[in-house]
Parts: C-alpha cells; sequence; structure tokens
C-alpha cells in the first residue's frame, strides 16, 4: 500500500509542477499578482508530495519490501541498516527521485528566502524550476519509476552493488546532487532575467549567494567521490578522467567561472551576457553529465543504469530546457545593454581570463569525453581518450589560469597601473622563491624540476593571497583589529584560493611521487616500500553481515618510530558473489600508507599492493578548504542586507510581497 | 539579433546532433578503425615468462586469433569454454592478451579454468589494448598470416560470432593465394 501511496504523491507533484511552471510564467507576463503568488505555495506543496514519495521509498527499504522492484533488485535483508536506506539512491530510479527531491528542496528554499525581490522575477525563478522538475518527474513516471511491484516477490533482495556498500555512498551522492541541481537556482535566475529584461548588479547579487551555496555542495561532494574512489577501488587512484567524473567536473569548472564572473556584475556591471550564459552552460553541464551517465551513451565504470530509451528522454529534455534558454539567450541577450568600461589593466581583465580560460578547461573535458563519441558519430571508428589527454591539455591551462589568479588578486577594479601593479607582486614573488626554496631544502620528493614547478605555482598562490590580506589589514589604523573586522566575502574568497593551494601541492606530490610496489607476500615476509619496512603478520577469516572474507594484518616501521598496524580485507560478497577489496590506510599529513589485498595465490600467500602516497590528503584537504571558503562567504551579512534593502525598493511599485 | 548571441545555440545544436547519433548507435557494433591495417608494435612478455619479448613479428606467419581477457571480467568467463573448444579443435591458434591485469591473478585464471592459448601477451598498462583500440573486455581480433587485422569482434564470443563470422573468414584467408 505505501508504494502506491508514494507513487500517487509522485503524480501529484507531477500535477503540482504542471501547474507551478505555467500559471505563475503566465502571470508575471500579464502582471497578474494572483498568478504570480502562486508560484511560492505550489513549490511549497510540491516538495511535500516529493518528500512523502521519497519516505515511501525509504520505508520500503527499511522494511524489506522486495515486491518492489527496485527494492528487491538493490537491497537485501542482511545489509546494515544505513546501507539499505542509502541504497535508494543506489541505482538509477532512486537517484532520480532524490534528484527531483533536492530540486525541489531548492525551490522551495527560494520561495522562502526571495522575500525582498520583485514577484514577477520570483514567479518566473519558480516557474523555471517547475519546468525542470516536470521533465525529471514525467521522466520516472514514465521510464524509470521505483514504486513498480515485482509479484511474486523474490525471497530476498538482490543486494545492493557492494562497491556502494559503504559510507562515501551515503554522502557523496547526495552532496553531488545537491550541488548540480542547485546550479538549477542560478540557471532560472538567468532565465528569468532574460524573460525580465533586467539583468543588472542587482540580479547578480541576487543569484550570487545560491550560485556559490551549489558551488560549495559540488565541491564537497566532488571531493568525496575522489576520497571514496581512493579507499574503496582498492587501485589508491583518486582521478580518472572517467567520462562520470567528467560529468561532475564540468559543471564545477563552468560554476567556478559563474561565481566569479557574477562578482565582477555584481561590483561592475560588467560580462552581463557572459555571466547568464556560465549560468546557463553550468545547469547544462549538470543536465548533460545526468544523460551520459544514464544514457549508455558512453559506457563508464560507473554507469550503473542505461537504457536507450531513457536516453532519447533525456535528450529531448536537454533541447528543451538548453536549447529553450539558449534561443531566448539569442533572441534577448542583445536587449541586455551595454557594460561598464574597463581598462585593459584592471580586476575586471583577469576575472575574464579566468572564467575564459576556465571554460576553456571545461571544453577541453567536453571534448576528450565526448571525442569517442563524436568519431563514432562520424563513422571514423572508436577510440578511448585516457588520461594521457586529460593530463597532458590540463596542466597548461591550469598554469596561466593559477599565474593571473596571483595578479588578479592584487589588481583593482576598473583600472590599475601597469607600472604600479608590477610594483605590488615584486613582493609576493620574492615570497614565492622564498616559500619554494624552503620546500626543496625540507624534502628530498620536491627537488625534481616538476615537482619544484608545481610547488612553485601553489606558493605563487599562497603568498600573493596572502600579502594581500596583510596589505588590506595595514591600510588600516590597527592592524589586528581590521583583521577581526574583515568582510566574511573577503576571508572566504581568500580562504578558498589557499584551499585551491592546498590542492595543488597534493596533485603535484602524489602524482609525481607515489611509490607504489605490487608483490606477492607470504605471512612472515617482509619487504621495503619508500622507507617504510611492511611485515605481513597473518591473515585471518572475516565475516561479515553479508560477506566473508579475509583480513591481513601488516606491521609497518619506519625508522625508530613505534610500529604501526594496519589491515587489509578481501571481502567477497555472499549474494551477489563479488570479491571487493578495502584497502587498509594509515592516513597522515604528509603521506599516506596504502596497502590492498589481490588474489590469495599457492600456499597462504597473496599478491599484495604496497603503496606510500605523499600529500594525499592535501587534495580533499584542499577542496574543503575551498568549500569552506564558499561558506564563510556566504555568512557575509552583505547578502542579508540585499534583501531588506529589495523590500524597501519593493514600495516604489515595481514588485509586490505577499 | 547579433551573431555573437547565436553562436551558442549554433554549439549546442551540433552537441544535440552528435549526441543523437550517438544514442542510435550499439557501442558494440563499432567496427575497428585498424581493420586493413597491420596489427601495431608492441614488445610485450608472456604470462608465463614476463622477461621473455614477444613482438609483432611473432604474429606474423599463420592467421590466428588475439583474445583479449583478464581476470577481473566477467563476461570473459562466458566465452572461456568456447575458446577452451576451439584450442581442442586446432583449427586456429588463439593468442591471449592479459589486459590491464595483474601477472598472479591472470596465471591463477589459467590454472583454474584450463588455459586455451598457445601463450598470453601481458599487458599490465594497456599499451597494445590502448594501440588495438581496445574499447571492452572481451574482444578478439583476427589477424591474417600477415599480421594484418582482418576482423574485431566486442564482447563474448558465442557458437554464431564463430560460425558464422570468424571461421568463414578464415577459411577465406587460407585459401587467398600467398
Amino acid at each position: 500500500m505505501i508504494p502506491e501511496l508514494g507513487h500517487f504523491a509522485l503524480t501529484l507533484a507531477l500535477a503540482i509542477g504542471l501547474l507551478a511552471a505555467s500559471v505563475p510564467l503566465v502571470g508575471a507576463q500579464r502582471g497578474n499578482v494572483l498568478w504570480m503568488s502562486l508560484a511560492r505555495p505550489a513549490a511549497r506543496a510540491q516538495l511535500v508530495f516529493i518528500a512523502l514519495a521519497f519516505l515511501a521509498l525509504a520505508h520500503a527499504f527499511v522494511t524489506n519490501d522486495f515486491s518492489v522492484a527496485y527494492v528487491a533488485n538493490n537491497s537485501n535483508s542482511a545489509m546494515p541498516l544505513a546501507f539499505r536506506i542509502s541504497a535508494l539512491w543506489g541505482a538509477h530510479e532512486g537517484s532520480l527521485l532524490l534528484w527531483v527531491l533536492l530540486l525541489s528542496v531548492w525551490s522551495c528554499a527560494v520561495s522562502f528566502a526571495s522575500r525582498g525581490l520583485p514577484l514577477a522575477f520570483v514567479a518566473r525563478v519558480l516557474a523555471v524550476m517547475a519546468i525542470i522538475s516536470v521533465g525529471f518527474l514525467l521522466f520516472m513516471l514514465v521510464t524509470s519509476n521505483p514504486f513498480m511491484r515485482q509479484l511474486p516477490p523474490p525471497a530476498d533482495g538482490a543486494d545492493l552493488n557492494p562497491l556502494l556498500q559503504d559510507f562515501g555512498l551515503i554522502i557523496h551522492p547526495p552532496m553531488l546532487y545537491t550541488g548540480y541541481v542547485g546550479f538549477s537556482v542560478a540557471f532560472s535566475f538567468a532565465i528569468a532575467g532574460l524573460i525580465g529584461g533586467h539583468l543588472d548588479s542587482a540580479w547578480a547579487r541576487w543569484a550570487r549567494p545560491w550560485t556559490l551555496l551549489a558551488w560549495c555542495f559540488l565541491t564537497v561532494g566532488i571531493a568525496l567521490g575522489s576520497w571514496w574512489a581512493y579507499y574503496e577501488l582498492g587501485w589508491g587512484g583518486w582521478w580518472f578522467w572517467d567520462p562520470v567524473e567528467n560529468a561532475s567536473f564540468m559543471p564545477w569548472l563552468l560554476g567556478t567561472a559563474l561565481i566569479h564572473s557574477l562578482a565582477a556584475t555584481e561590483k561592475r556591471d560588467v560580462f552581463k551576457s557572459w555571466t547568464v550564459l556560465l549560468a546557463i552552460g553550468a545547469f547544462g553541464l549538470s543536465l548533460l553529465g545526468t544523460f551520459l551517465v544514464r544514457s549508455g551513451v558512453l559506457t563508464s565504470v560507473h554507469a550503473f543504469a542505461s537504457d536507450p530509451a531513457r536516453g532519447v528522454f533525456i535528450l529531448a529534455f536537454l533541447v528543451l530546457v538548453i536549447g529553450g534558454a539558449l534561443l531566448l539567450y539569442a533572441w534577448r541577450g542583445a536587449s541586455m545593454g551595454v557594460s561598464a568600461s574597463y581598462a585593459t589593466s584592471s580586476r575586471e581583465t583577469f576575472l575574464l581570463a579566468n572564467s575564459v580560460l576556465l571554460t576553456v578547461a571545461c571544453a577541453t573535458v567536453l571534448l576528450g569525453t565526448l571525442y569517442p563519441l563524436v568519431l563514432d558519430a562520424l563513422n571514423m571508428g572508436k577510440l578511448s581518450v585516457g588520461p594521457p589527454y586529460f593530463n597532458s591539455v590540463f596542466v597548461p591551462i591550469m598554469t596561466p589560469l593559477v599565474v593571473l589568479l596571483g595578479v588578479g588578486q592584487h589588481a583593482r577594479w576598473k583600472q590599475d597601473r601597469f607600472a604600479g601593479l608590477c610594483r605590488c607582486l615584486s613582493m609576493p614573488l620574492l615570497g614565492t622563491v622564498l616559500l619554494l626554496g624552503a620546500a626543496v631544502a625540507a624534502m628530498s620528493s620536491a627537488r625534481s624540476p616538476r615537482a619544484m614547478f608545481g610547488l612553485a605555482l601553489a606558493a605563487w598562490v599562497i603568498t600573493t593571497t596572502l600579502i594581500g590580506v596583510v596589505r588590506r589589514c595595514r591600510q588600516r589604523p590597527q592592524p589586528w583589529r581590521a583583521f577581526f573586522a574583515l568582510p566574511a566575502a573577503y576571508l572566504g574568497q581568500h580562504l578558498a584560493h589557499l584551499g585551491f593551494a592546498v590542492t595543488i601541492i597534493g596533485v603535484t606530490l602524489v602524482s609525481l611521487n607515489t611509490v607504489d610496489l605490487h608483490t606477492r607476500m607470504a605471512p612472515g615476509d617482509g619487504v621495503e616500500v619508500g622507507g617504510y619496512y611492511f611485515r605481513f603478520v597473518a591473515a585471518r577469516p572475516l565475516t561479515g553481515p553479508n560477506y566473508d572474507g579475509t583480513t591481513a594484518q601488516f606491521e609497518i616501521t619506519h625508522g625508530d618510530q613505534p610500529p604501526l598496524h594496519l589491515s587489509a580485507e578481501k571481502r567477497n560478497y555472499r549474494v551477489r558473489a563479488m570479491p571487493m577489496t578495502e584497502a587498509g590506510i594509515d592516513a597522515g599529513v604528509t603521506r599516506d600508507l596504502y596497502i590492498s589485498l589481490g588474489e590469495p595465490l599457492d600456499g597462504h600467500a597473496w599478491s599484495v599492493r604496497l603503496s606510500v602516497k605523499p600529500f594525499v590528503r592535501w587534495l580533499w584537504l584542499g577542496a574543503l578548504l575551498m568549500a569552506a571558503g564558499g561558506f564563510t562567504a556566504l555568512l557575509d551579512p552583505r547578502f542579508r542586507r540585499v534583501a531588506v534593502r529589495r523590500a524597501e525598493h519593493a514600495d516604489d511599485g515595481r514588485s509586490v510581497t505577499p | 539579433m547579433p551573431l555573437r548571441f547565436v553562436v551558442p545555440l549554433l554549439l549546442f545544436v551540433s552537441l544535440v546532433v552528435v549526441l543523437g547519433v550517438g544514442l542510435q548507435r550499439d557501442p558494440r557494433l563499432v567496427p575497428s578503425p585498424l581493420i586493413g591495417t597491420p596489427a601495431p608494435q608492441f614488445s610485450l612478455g608472456t604470462l608465463a615468462s614476463p622477461e621473455l619479448a614477444k613482438t609483432r613479428e611473432d604474429l606474423i606467419g599463420h592467421a590466428m586469433l588475439l583474445n583479449v581477457w583478464a581476470s577481473w571480467c566477467a563476461a570473459c568467463r562466458d566465452e572461456h569454454s568456447l575458446l577452451l573448444e576451439l584450442a581442442r579443435s586446432g583449427s586456429v591458434p588463439v593468442i591471449g592478451l592479459n589486459y590491464h591485469d595483474e601477472l598472479e591473478a591472470g596465471r591463477r585464471w589459467l590454472r583454474e579454468r584450463g588455459d586455451p592459448y598457445r601463450y598470453t601477451l601481458f599487458d599490465p598498462q594497456g599499451k597494445l589494448g590502448l594501440d588495438l583500440g581496445v574499447y571492452g573486455v572481451p574482444e578478439t581480433f583476427l589477424i591474417d598470416a600477415d599480421g594484418v587485422v582482418r576482423y574485431k569482434h566486442v564482447g563474448p564470443l558465442t557458437h554464431d560470432v564463430l560460425a558464422e563470422q570468424l571461421l568463414p573468414m578464415l577459411a577465406v584467408l587460407a585459401q587467398a593465394p600467398k
């Protein structure tokens, strides 16, 4: 009964979505306040019904209702409760439900946090979001209904893919999707702005916090995905340039360009059409990512569901939403008005260069991801594009980006004297040399030319950022007090840039200096890897709730330090008969020790992979710092004051607040 | 309507065309660009003796099947009995290409399931696989006596594929004048 209620709730949510997608939009065109006012309650009601559907499916998972086909295919009564719940979004249908739920949460948030905005604008934003939700709800109900019954029910479920039975899977998809879907807000703001014809700095100020929030979630989501791949896939890799990873990385690149471009639009009223295009692009790539993952167009280790009928539907939806948006852009773009002027040597120029470089980076990732498909479409055969392509094109694009990031932080808005800017940068340059020298002196691993290059880029970002903060404080009579009075947005920006530098350090050192050994070991054997002595102590059988396996214990010694104990597991999940590797990892600030168990060999020996991965944690630490910077910036009262100021404006008759 | 505002739309339309065409295709049916061209150069060890380097020259002289497999590949299990049957019949030599795999895992696979291969090239980094345009494992290439790739099958071999594609082609190759 409850699954049917969930199904019914989804249908009702679709009906509400159809209403919310049309009536407020027409109302906004006609100036009908009553029709426009429908947008907010409709968004909230839609959330109620989608949440009910979500809870209904969660109930089916918790109670092991295997008469629901989706539950039977992705769960098992022996699975721990936490995984039974997270299995909800472990496969196609459920992850779509999560997508729609999060979209609805964002709409609802907009409906509450938009008091100060003109009603016509809010009505259009929510209507555009409702159009998107209608598309996805239809998609679910027509091609991928999670509430389908399977009668008679099987005695037990087919279990969730063991790769996904992990803490990382509980949190990674919701974070990633929150970010993906969050760009729909920026997209809807752009569309509403294009329709209403007011794309100005006020518009950018409204759009900024939403975009930043979505970007923060996406950053955390991607970092979690990378971390999950590192410890769960058992290869010790942290990024594979897999189509599905690229699908999340491309919106991130454009989203990063977008938050910078929005800042310029807000402060200086420049790059308006570019900003709008980025907003459309960031969400368009989120949809494209969904298409790539769900349609089976590209094969990938992640593509856990693929079906041509679904592909056709998503492609049609993509054409409708993004094609429509770009058509609107082509039609209305010219009416956006002229941007304010700025000199070549100004912060605007650097921000423009930043977003152009990020867009180019995104385009190269897109090209690499779609290249096999393009060749295929042109009947030119099939080939695979792998990490060598991405690594060799990505570094040359990121290098100028990083250099300009440092310069841009010191450039003034509107106009700066080139000579003055050069003088301004002599201190950071000196700081970079000193910092790099210190790193080279402290670590032998930093002495290769490529490592020094990467570290120099990181040092450049660090020194320009820190010296920028120091200079700003020293202009005030009491520097320390000035530091604590710095606006949150300013601190957040600099924190995020430091995070970027930390990520660069991690990427550089772990890519260049990882030591790997793939060997055969029996209990009692020992081997040295990268200065660490690994001894295989013993292998013991292991029994988990839905798997059996072996746990291998290792003792690691390094110099005079007390020995470390690590264990790595090989699990065999009973239902799917899939072997899984649980790597043994000793995490450290400057290095991770990584042990993964391969196959059992003759005697009591195992094939074992032992790695020392320097600074690998810095990758994710940097990403978390970037997200923390974003969250810090969001605390800036400026974003809330906007709403109040708008509310005062509302009295001039341009807008009506319900 | 100034042109610069239309450009994004045009780019998007071309993207959609590519995606639309891509959707119509079955990735398994796409022929390899290598067909009709000589097999790429390589220098690889074998599973039995990784230090022994085999090269492209070792492929010349006899028409053969090159079967790409890996111990982690579930679909390879499905075709394994057929490969064993083929090896026993002796109609065509089969060379293995152990792709992106571990030495011990590969050896164990052959020990446990039987070894249909004359020898198995060991390609842990997937270098030869990349040069051959291996798309997914398993794949099987038909290479003629001159070392030219004649046919490629993606996915597990079946009796039908063997009877209707590979064996007739082998028969034609055997009759072709040298």
